[in-house]
């Protein structure tokens, strides 16, 4: 999933690593330089873009209408899809989601599903009948490495930016009105990936550590440090001490982000 | 699914179904169940009943796919539109292809694929009925069927989920559970070598409750571990009989 990288160098992070330093200087922990903007994209209901480091990534929310879901009649509808968009990488290629960007997908969206991050029964109309429909697509426009948390900080940068539109009903009839209300978010996930090369853990991977690590943990921490979602990747494995450090680790970063985000 | 019932587990600590918090489902496990796979096995977790085929290692198809370093490894796990109350459509959806991808990457660690290059090994997964829990009732079947084909393995892998329902940390959930409950850690384990090569976890849980819930995961894929092997020695067990006579 990324660009040839030589021996010699991925040789190179791994010795630096097993002395507890990076090919780009950072500290194991560290995350890369961290930017939002939100609301560029005028059309879309809500949107943000986030550059970790070169990694960019940007996330537009739609709101539409649609039925709810048989089991939760008095719940909106969240749905989140990624892309890998050809031009991001030189291995991404154009086509339906492969089990990349679905993985991708369906961690972000457990990360916002599994915290309540959006109040979804204030996105009912008509229980049973009409709720409001939150589409929330990622768009990745460079591939740098850990994509899983810079799509998951965009996807909850732009439902922070999501407005709904008004509406009222009268005689059983809905009726949009003029105007719109903020998107009813009650919790801000914030998502840590880290990888593991040698035994040892490392924050935030960018891609060519990507291709140096046999296995990666992402853990969502909601605001009160508790855990909401995780998901292990790659073909290695982790012991589970390992696990329980990697949770310390993420909420210690999480907490750190929340507090320069000001979530 | 019906009514929501209001409690899950009673004053006693006894769940809906008669367990206790630390219980596993009744499982049966078997091994070489279909004559074309190379290896094969068949699983009951409670009401979870799957079978699971490996094929290989052998030429891959498409070729280009094959890789000059190493044994490709290839998982589909697939739910039979009869599997679950209301028929699922038979196209891979978005959570299978995302369960393929983590099987695929759990049973990895397992094998040595460095030592069969230019080859691959499809491990297909069929869910003929779902009552939560089947992503590790799965891995327990694949595992074996890999085994079965006699790829050479660092362990068996064998998963087992706990999670939490009415504030209870409590093991194997099934369907009920799974979809009232509070949270779900799915874990798949190598026990000889300490192994975690599947963790996924949806829900809130705090420090405490999630290392209990991995630590009772890991505690129930121990005892599956046992059934396992002796499913695996059972078929032998068998061949030999029937050599003697």
């Amino acid at each position: 999933m990324s660009t040839p990288v030589t021996k010699v160098r991925l040789k190179q992070i791994e010795q630096l690593i097993a002395k507890g330093k990076r090919l780009d200087e950072r500290g194991l922990h560290d995350y890369r330089p961290i930017k939002i903007e939100q609301g560029l994209i005028e059309k879309a209901e809500g949107s943000a873009r986030i550059y970790l480091g070169k990694t960019e990534v940007l996330v537009g929310v739609k709101v539409g209408l649609g039925e709810p879901f048989e089991d939760t009649p008095n719940e909106g509808v969240l749905t989140v899809n990624a892309e890998l968009v050809p031009i991001a990488s030189p291995n991404f290629e154009p086509g339906p989601p492969n089990e990349d960007s679905i993985e991708l997908a369906r961690v972000v969206d457990r990360g916002i599903r599994e915290s309540h991050a959006i109040d979804n029964e204030k996105l009912c109309i008509e229980p049973g009948k009409k709720v409001f429909v939150v589409f929330v697509d990622v768009y990745v426009l460079n591939h740098d490495g850990n994509l899983i948390d810079a799509s998951a900080l965009a996807a909850m940068a732009a439902l922070l930016n999501t407005k709904m539109p008004n509406y009222e009903v009268k005689d059983g009839e809905l009726k949009m009105k003029q105007g719109y209300t903020p998107l009813p978010v009650k919790s801000h996930p914030i998502t840590v990936t880290m990888g593991k090369i040698n035994n040892t853990l490392i924050v935030d991977p960018w891609i060519e550590e990507e291709q140096v690590m046999d296995s990666r943990i992402s853990i969502a921490i909601n605001e009160d440090g508790n855990i909401c979602a995780t998901q292990k990747g790659g073909s290695g494995y982790f012991t589970p001490q390992q696990i329980l450090e990697a949770t310390k680790i993420a909420q210690e970063k999480a907490a750190e982000m929340r507090k320069k985000l000001d979530w | 699914m019906n009514e929501k019932p209001e409690k899950l587990i009673d004053k006693k600590g006894i769940r809906l179904d008669g367990r206790k918090a630390d219980e596993l489902r009744p499982l049966k496990l078997q091994v070489g169940v279909l004559s074309n796979a190379d290896g094969s096995a068949y699983i009951e977790h409670g009401k979870n009943k799957i079978l699971a085929a490996a094929f290989g290692p052998r030429e891959m198809h498409p070729k280009h796919l094959s890789q000059p370093d190493k044994m490709v490894l290839r998982c589909r796990y697939h739910m039979a539109p009869f599997s679950v109350q209301e028929r699922k459509s038979p196209a891979p959806s978005r959570r299978e292809v995302e369960l393929s991808k983590v099987i695929k990457e759990c049973l990895e660690p397992a094998l040595f694929l460095e030592l069969y290059p230019r080859t691959g090994v499809d491990v297909f997964v069929e869910v003929l009925q779902a009552d939560g829990g089947t992503r590790c009732a799965s891995i327990t079947a694949a595992a074996l069927a890999i085994a079965d084909a006699g790829v050479p393995m660092r362990d068996l892998v064998v998963a087992c989920a706990a999670g939490k329902v009415d504030d209870t940390v409590v093991l194997d959930l099934y369907d009920a559970e799974d979809k009232l409950g509070a949270a779900d850690v799915p874990v798949a384990y190598m026990p000889n070598l300490n192994a975690v090569t599947l963790l996924q976890m949806d829900g809130i849980l705090t420090n405490e409750e999630f290392e209990k819930a991995m630590n009772m995961a890991i505690d129930g894929c121990k005892k599956i571990y046992e059934m396992q092997k002796e499913a695996l020695k059972t078929k032998y067990m068998v061949v030999k009989e029937v050599g003697e006579e």
